[in-house]
């Protein structure tokens, strides 16, 4: 009986190991340019699922850019011509026929500084069930509670849920931001630089609750902060004036890159 | 000033200070060796001495390597430079104590005519000290070849050890008078050869910097 659980318990261990093979979003030779400038070039990225994908790289590099490429809010700025294909989910989003609405609604997104909407916590959290077309009320407390427990601050704001998102700190108001993504039960999270305006202490606070997260999302997240990168991602992508330079598991990257430049960048020799 | 000037200049100065740390420690197993066949009581008891020095050494590299991990958070090459560091100069430091436990041995055995395997233990001396002084300047230069080759040497070593052990077994047949000295010497060749070792353990620390993934020279 023994052998046989040992046995089991090896297989389990060994199926644990196996690399992720579904991709969430995969770049094929995608080209942006804002006017004149070549903002992204051949970028070629395979982001699988229910992992952490870091972005770095310093600043004017592209990295933003390719973050706000993959729910195609880079078209809000007007000159924006792009080349290439993303493929979320098999499907490429610059088809003439894919609705942004859609893609937006399977992918949240959680930028630099909190920005919660002059609204009570419960309805910043409420708002986009509600735009969806839920309107009932034991539903919605629902999606609320389950929301704001996704986001490891339900405890800390249960009993001030009719208070205004603004009364709360920087680092809370930016769970409840990741909650109002949460809420409306996207695929993916998109998160820009979500920690540069935080506290140390609420900066780890997003930092492990990214961990939890990626048990059931697939997470992209931008950073100035290399060891931020090291500390939560699965895989590094390093940008560099709108190349991807090297693409590795954040391990690799962060002990052995292959490529000078990442090394010179990570190390702070540049940037 | 560059972006990393000051990290640089102190991953650099405790480099320097391995490389000090390095040169006493085969020295002070050369004065060991030399005091022993010379029966130099006095030169023994400076080498225990001198010990403390590269003690204190090795504990200042630790403790300036530590601060720079805490303080300057190196990744990569940077990484494995400083833990490289750390771990070359704890085998540097061990052989100090090579040299100091040599020397303890060359004050029991005293005056008393040192047997013939001493020969072969020179050799294995002349050898293991080679084998250090180049794979310090192989890390210097990050000479992976080199590094190599020095390995390669580990295998005379070995093999003179397993001879000189021979022969002080057969020498306790004909001197059972000398058993104390020939004790005495077995240690002194085991010595010899551990710091040959250490030499090899150093030449894969020196793979592991410049290629970041680990080798086993001893195959």
């Amino acid at each position: 009986m023994t052998t046989v659980s040992i046995a089991k318990a090896k297989k389990g261990s060994n199926l644990n190991k196996v690399e992720n093979t579904n991709s969430v979003y995969l770049t094929k030779q995608l080209n942006l340019w804002y006017g004149e400038k070549h903002a992204l070039k051949n970028i070629d990225l395979d982001i699988k699922e229910n992992e952490v994908t870091a972005i770095i790289g310093p600043s004017g590099c592209g990295k933003s850019t390719y973050i706000k490429t993959l729910n195609r809010m880079v078209e809000l700025v007007p000159s924006v011509k792009t080349s290439g294909e993303i493929l979320y989910r098999d499907r490429n989003i610059f088809d003439a026929d894919y609705s942004v609405e859609e893609l937006r609604t399977r992918v949240g997104m959680v930028f630099q500084k909190p920005n919660p909407f002059p609204k009570s916590i419960y309805d910043n959290i409420a708002y986009g069930p509600r735009i969806h077309g839920i309107k009932n009320k034991k539903i919605l407390d629902e999606i609320v509670e389950k929301s704001l427990r996704g986001a490891a601050i339900w405890d800390e704001v249960k009993d001030r849920l009719t208070e205004n998102a603004y009364s709360i700190s920087g680092g809370q108001q930016q769970r409840i931001c990741i909650a109002r993504a949460l809420a409306i039960e996207p695929d993916v999270i998109l998160m820009d630089e979500p920690t540069s305006a935080l506290d140390p202490i609420s900066t780890l606070k997003i930092e492990e609750l990214v961990q939890e997260l990626k048990q059931d999302y697939s997470i992209i997240i931008v950073t100035h902060n290399m060891q931020q990168a090291a500390r939560i991602s699965d895989k590094t992508a390093f940008f560099l004036n709108g190349e991807v330079i090297e693409y590795d598991q954040t391990d690799a990257i962060f002990s052995n890159p292959s490529d000078k430049r990442t090394e010179d960048y990570i190390s702070g020799r540049f940037g | 000033m560059s972006v990393r000037e000051k990290f640089d200049y102190e991953l650099q100065s405790a480099q320097e200070q391995l490389i000090t740390l390095s040169n006493m420690a085969v020295d002070a197993l050369t004065k060991a060796v030399n005091a022993l066949t010379d029966h130099d009581i006095d030169a023994a008891l400076e080498v225990i001495e001198d010990d403390k020095e590269i003690n204190q050494l090795e504990e200042e590299i630790n403790d300036k390597v530590i601060l720079l991990i805490a303080k300057q958070s190196p990744v990569a090459t940077d990484l494995r430079r400083l833990i490289v560091i750390i771990k070359v100069a704890t085998d540097m430091e061990r052989v100090g104590d090579y040299a100091v436990n040599i020397a303890k041995e060359t004050i029991r055995i005293g005056k008393e005519e040192l047997l013939s395997p001493i020969h072969e233990i020179k050799q294995m001396h002349a050898l293991a000290t080679a084998m250090l002084r180049q794979v310090i300047e192989a890390f210097v230069e990050e000479d992976i070849v080199k590094a190599k080759e020095i390995a390669e040497l580990d295998d005379q070593v070995d093999n003179l050890y397993g001879v000189v052990i021979n022969k002080l077994m057969k020498s306790g047949a004909e001197h059972p008078d000398k058993l104390s000295q020939i004790t005495q010497l077995a240690f002194i060749c085991r010595y010899m050869e551990r710091s040959a070792d250490h030499a090899t353990n150093i030449a894969e620390q020196l793979f592991y910097l410049v290629r970041g993934s680990h080798y086993d020279l001893n195959k």
